[in-house]
């Protein structure tokens, strides 16, 4: 353990920390503009030089391991006046243009300008200029203001695994661009925006709207997904203006996806922002008031009898709303609840049957990973980018089955049907061989692939095989079902689920919160009564009889579980458009007019109830450990293939659907194939 | 004594009226016959606000809000957008003038000379609402005052 002393003060460091990195456990700050934690040490911006005793010049302290009785300074003369002439040079080909450039207020060059630079410029002659690269509808680039530390290069080889990006030429012609003017295609692209230190790629959705410093920031939770990544919503006024990333270790590190990041304008379009009634003459949706829909939608509950009502609660509802919709179902004498929109048939008996048992920084330990009818990339970028940085520490093998797909990393291909999966399981050499060699080996199996009339029999495979190839052990659980729903297992915690299942199709009235998804609405019965209650005029609206307007997830306070069974909490950024309200408000308010009226007034009130019931999401952050056991039913498997669950990764939800900027990445998307195909002919 | 005798002859009413005396009839006349005669105002005069426009035509303003940012009325309200030719433009840019303190920080702030306080000092409105100024108005501010504000600004810029 190298011990060396900074400023007079002593500190022992594990081997192979570098210097800066040692300065930084001793609080003492650093400026750096190439060096960033996740990312490797290229040394080239000279910003974070030291002086080193013995040493003839300064060092760079974020390449320079630290080594013992190493005497270093940070503080010293040498040091303030070498930063100086490293600021002046990064700013000799940077424009002022500060006033207009997006980062102004929140860059690190303007930061440490102010902090470390120089007050004057002695450079005369004439400013380089670059040409403005063109990296498709998400990043907006001026690549004058580049600095050259390579961030987003790196970015792009380490974590989001495109090549796409890179140096060219040399010394003062050296630039960032794509070798062949094209968009960058990775769904992490957002991050490089996050990274770059300098205004050189800037979000194009948000340019010139907003300025740092009069943005309000909500701590939140995404809901595009079902990894629940960490967000922060920057608001302003009544509007969201951008959403970035919070750190959060277990989950998403500091990135998150392009959904995530981008798909928030649409949450200003489609939306419902009014109480709407179908006339039964002219079958038009007609705008209404609040207590003409209540009082509707209860005289029409009323007709119907318990057995003959059921509930459905979607993808991004949270488990406020949800337990809200439970308690007015059973008041009215109804237990025919389903959370399971996408038509997911799985084994709740156990709860590790249903979560990601490893937990997504499980991923980090893994040795040997099974994909079962899921695409990652597509439905957790965050949770493919943990793959491939495991692959790429360790070249771990990875084996897929299901549909052919590019991961950005290398993919053995097993097969493509569950009986790919059975015959695995007997077999000695190839990926079983791997697979059963692995320390800690790992399935994850998509809850798309539980969608089908086999669903529970695939369980029970992917249970057997979890068995069969040494994933359960005292220490480690290597059975992983990665849901994409938000609040999926929230849901199944407070179990909205109907113990002896129901048929849809024979309900006289449903209660949709927040379901567009074609498999519940192509499963309930034409005639039947639909109130919807949502955010978006989408699907679900389109079939409604009663239209609530909903919160979306910016404008309610939620707690939403991920796909690991971790509870968290997202704050109200907003308030909803127009007359919609918080959803659980609106079921209370429902409630009222059934003369059923839910015992709970606040939100505290309601989170009360949700605890008193389950104590799984009393300590929040905190995933609770379910036991082992014989879920899934053995059955028939159907020779089917496992389909892809999404067309695009762009366009999964209402919001993306909703949002013009999701759809520009789309269209960019095909263009780029045709492109390719072109230059194939 | 002496007190006694001053107070009894009026002295000091007849210097006070000697002194008005004079001013009537020989010393250059002060008063001055508003609003047919103005008096004098400093170039750093800090008056009615206006956007200037640079030579060509084209609007000065960027909005980068560090006006907004530094008014201690808040008075200042800007929301910006690319205008079509990729460029950064403010799409509102309000000053509420009842509000405003005349304090010019804006105008001090403005990293291109956009907005400044004018010479005029003659806008009273008879309504509110009038004093709620937008782009437009400003804009249009400028344009009437460019002449004067840019004299004003070309003497006052040895000093800054």
């Amino acid at each position: 353990m190298p011990k060396l002393t900074i400023n007079d003060q002593e500190i022992e460091v594990a081997p192979g920390t570098s210097i800066l990195q040692a300065a930084e456990q001793l609080g003492i700050e650093i400026p750096r503009f190439c060096y960033h934690d996740r990312l490797s040490v290229p040394a080239n911006c000279r910003m974070c030089l030291v002086e080193l005793e013995g040493a003839p010049k300064p060092v760079a302290s974020c390449a320079m391991a630290a080594g013992d009785n190493m005497i270093i300074r940070t503080d010293s003369d040498k040091v303030k006046r070498a930063r100086q002439g490293v600021m002046e040079m990064l700013l000799i080909n940077h424009p002022l243009d500060c006033p207009i450039c997006d980062q102004g207020g929140e860059c690190d060059l303007q930061d440490q300008a102010m902090a470390y630079g120089y007050d004057r410029s002695r450079y005369a002659e004439n400013k380089r200029a670059v040409k403005d690269k063109n990296l498709g509808p998400l990043i907006k680039t001026i690549m004058t203001r580049c600095i050259n530390c390579t961030r987003c290069v790196r970015f792009g080889e380490e974590v989001a695994g495109v090549t796409e990006l890179g140096q060219l030429n040399r010394g003062e012609d050296a630039e960032i661009g794509t070798f062949i003017e094209q968009a960058v295609t990775t769904e992490l692209s957002g991050n490089m925006i996050d990274i770059c230190p300098v205004g050189a790629l800037t979000s194009k959705p948000y340019a010139f709207t907003a300025r740092p410093w009069e943005l309000r920031k909500t701590e939140s939770i995404d809901v595009h997904d079902g990894l629940g990544c960490n967000i922060r919503v920057d608001s302003r006024g009544s509007e969201v203006m951008r959403i970035l990333p919070r750190l959060n270790e277990e989950i998403n590190e500091e990135w998150i996806d392009d959904r995530t990041r981008f798909a928030y304008d649409g949450l200003k379009k489609k939306r419902l922002d009014r109480p709407y009634i179908r006339d039964t003459k002219t079958k038009k949706l007609v705008e209404a008031g609040w207590e003409e829909a209540f009082t509707y939608a209860a005289d029409k509950l009323r007709t119907f009898k318990g057995s003959n009502m059921a509930a459905f609660a979607g993808d991004m509802c949270s488990t406020e709303e949800v337990i809200a919709l439970k308690d007015l179902m059973h008041a009215l004498g109804s237990d025919n609840l389903d959370c399971r929109v996408d038509g997911e048939q799985f084994d709740l008996s156990e709860k590790a049957g249903y979560v990601f048992n490893s937990t997504i920084a499980g991923i980090d330990e893994a040795d040997a990973i099974l994909l079962v009818g899921v695409n990652p990339r597509q439905e957790a970028a965050i949770l493919n980018a943990r793959i491939r940085r495991n692959w790429l520490d360790r070249r771990i093998p990875v084996g897929n089955i299901g549909p052919e797909m590019d991961l950005t990393y290398p993919v053995s291909q097993i097969g493509t049907t569950p009986k790919d999966l059975e015959n695995l399981l007997g077999q000695k050499d190839g990926f079983a061989h791997k697979l059963r060699g692995a320390e800690k080996p790992m399935i994850i199996i998509g809850a798309g692939a539980f969608a089908r009339e086999d669903g529970p029999a695939i369980q029970a495979l992917a249970r057997r095989a979890a068995e069969t190839f040494g994933m359960i052990k005292e220490d480690w659980n290597g059975y992983n079902v990665l849901h994409m729903a938000a609040n999926r297992i929230g849901a199944l915690e407070v179990e909205f689920i109907s113990k002896e299942g129901f048929n849809p199709a024979q309900m006289g009235i449903v209660y949709l919160l927040n379901v567009d998804t074609p498999y519940v609405l192509e499963h309930i019965h034409p005639e039947a009564f639909v109130i919807y209650q949502g955010h978006h005029g989408d699907a679900g609206a389109k079939r409604a009889d009663i239209i609530f307007p909903g919160a979306a997830y910016t404008e309610k306070h939620g707690i939403y579980m991920n796909t690991e069974g971790r509870p968290q909490m997202a704050k109200k950024a907003i308030d909803a458009p127009g007359e919609a309200r918080e959803d659980w408000k609106i079921l209370r308010a429902l409630s009222a007019y059934c003369n059923k009226p839910l015992r709970y007034d606040d939100l505290f009130q309601v989170r009360e109830r949700i605890v008193n019931e389950y104590p799984q999401f009393d300590l929040m952050d905190e995933i609770a450990v379910g036991s082992w056991g014989d879920f899934g039913s053995e059955g028939k498997l159907l020779d089917e293939d496992f389909q892809p669950r999404y067309e695009s990764f762009y366009q999964t939800n209402v919001i993306t659907r909703a949002s013009t900027t999701m759809r520009e990445c789309v269209e960019q998307l095909e263009e780029k194939e045709e492109r390719v195909l072109e230059a194939a002919e | 004594m002496k007190n006694w005798i001053n107070s009894f002859l009026l002295v000091e009413i007849v210097k006070g009226m000697a002194l008005t005396l004079k001013y009537m009839f020989f010393m250059p006349r002060v008063t001055i016959n508003y609003p047919y005669e103005k008096g004098p105002i400093s170039p750093r005069f800090r008056g009615e606000h206006a956007l200037r426009r640079y030579p060509n035509g084209e609007e000065r303003c960027i909005a980068c809000k560090l006006c907004e940012a530094i008014c201690p009325a808040l008075a200042i309200t800007i929301e910006a957008e690319p205008r079509e030719d990729g460029s950064r433009r403010t799409t509102r840019y309000d000053i509420d003038m009842t509000k405003c303190i005349y304090c010019g920080l804006c105008a001090e702030a403005c990293p291109v000379d956009a907005i400044v306080e004018g010479p005029n000092f003659e806008f009273s409105t008879e309504t509110r609402e009038e004093l709620y100024y937008n782009k437009d108005k400003l804009l249009a501010n400028g344009d009437r005052w460019e002449a004067q504000i840019a004299a004003n600004l070309l003497a006052d810029a040895p000093y800054r």
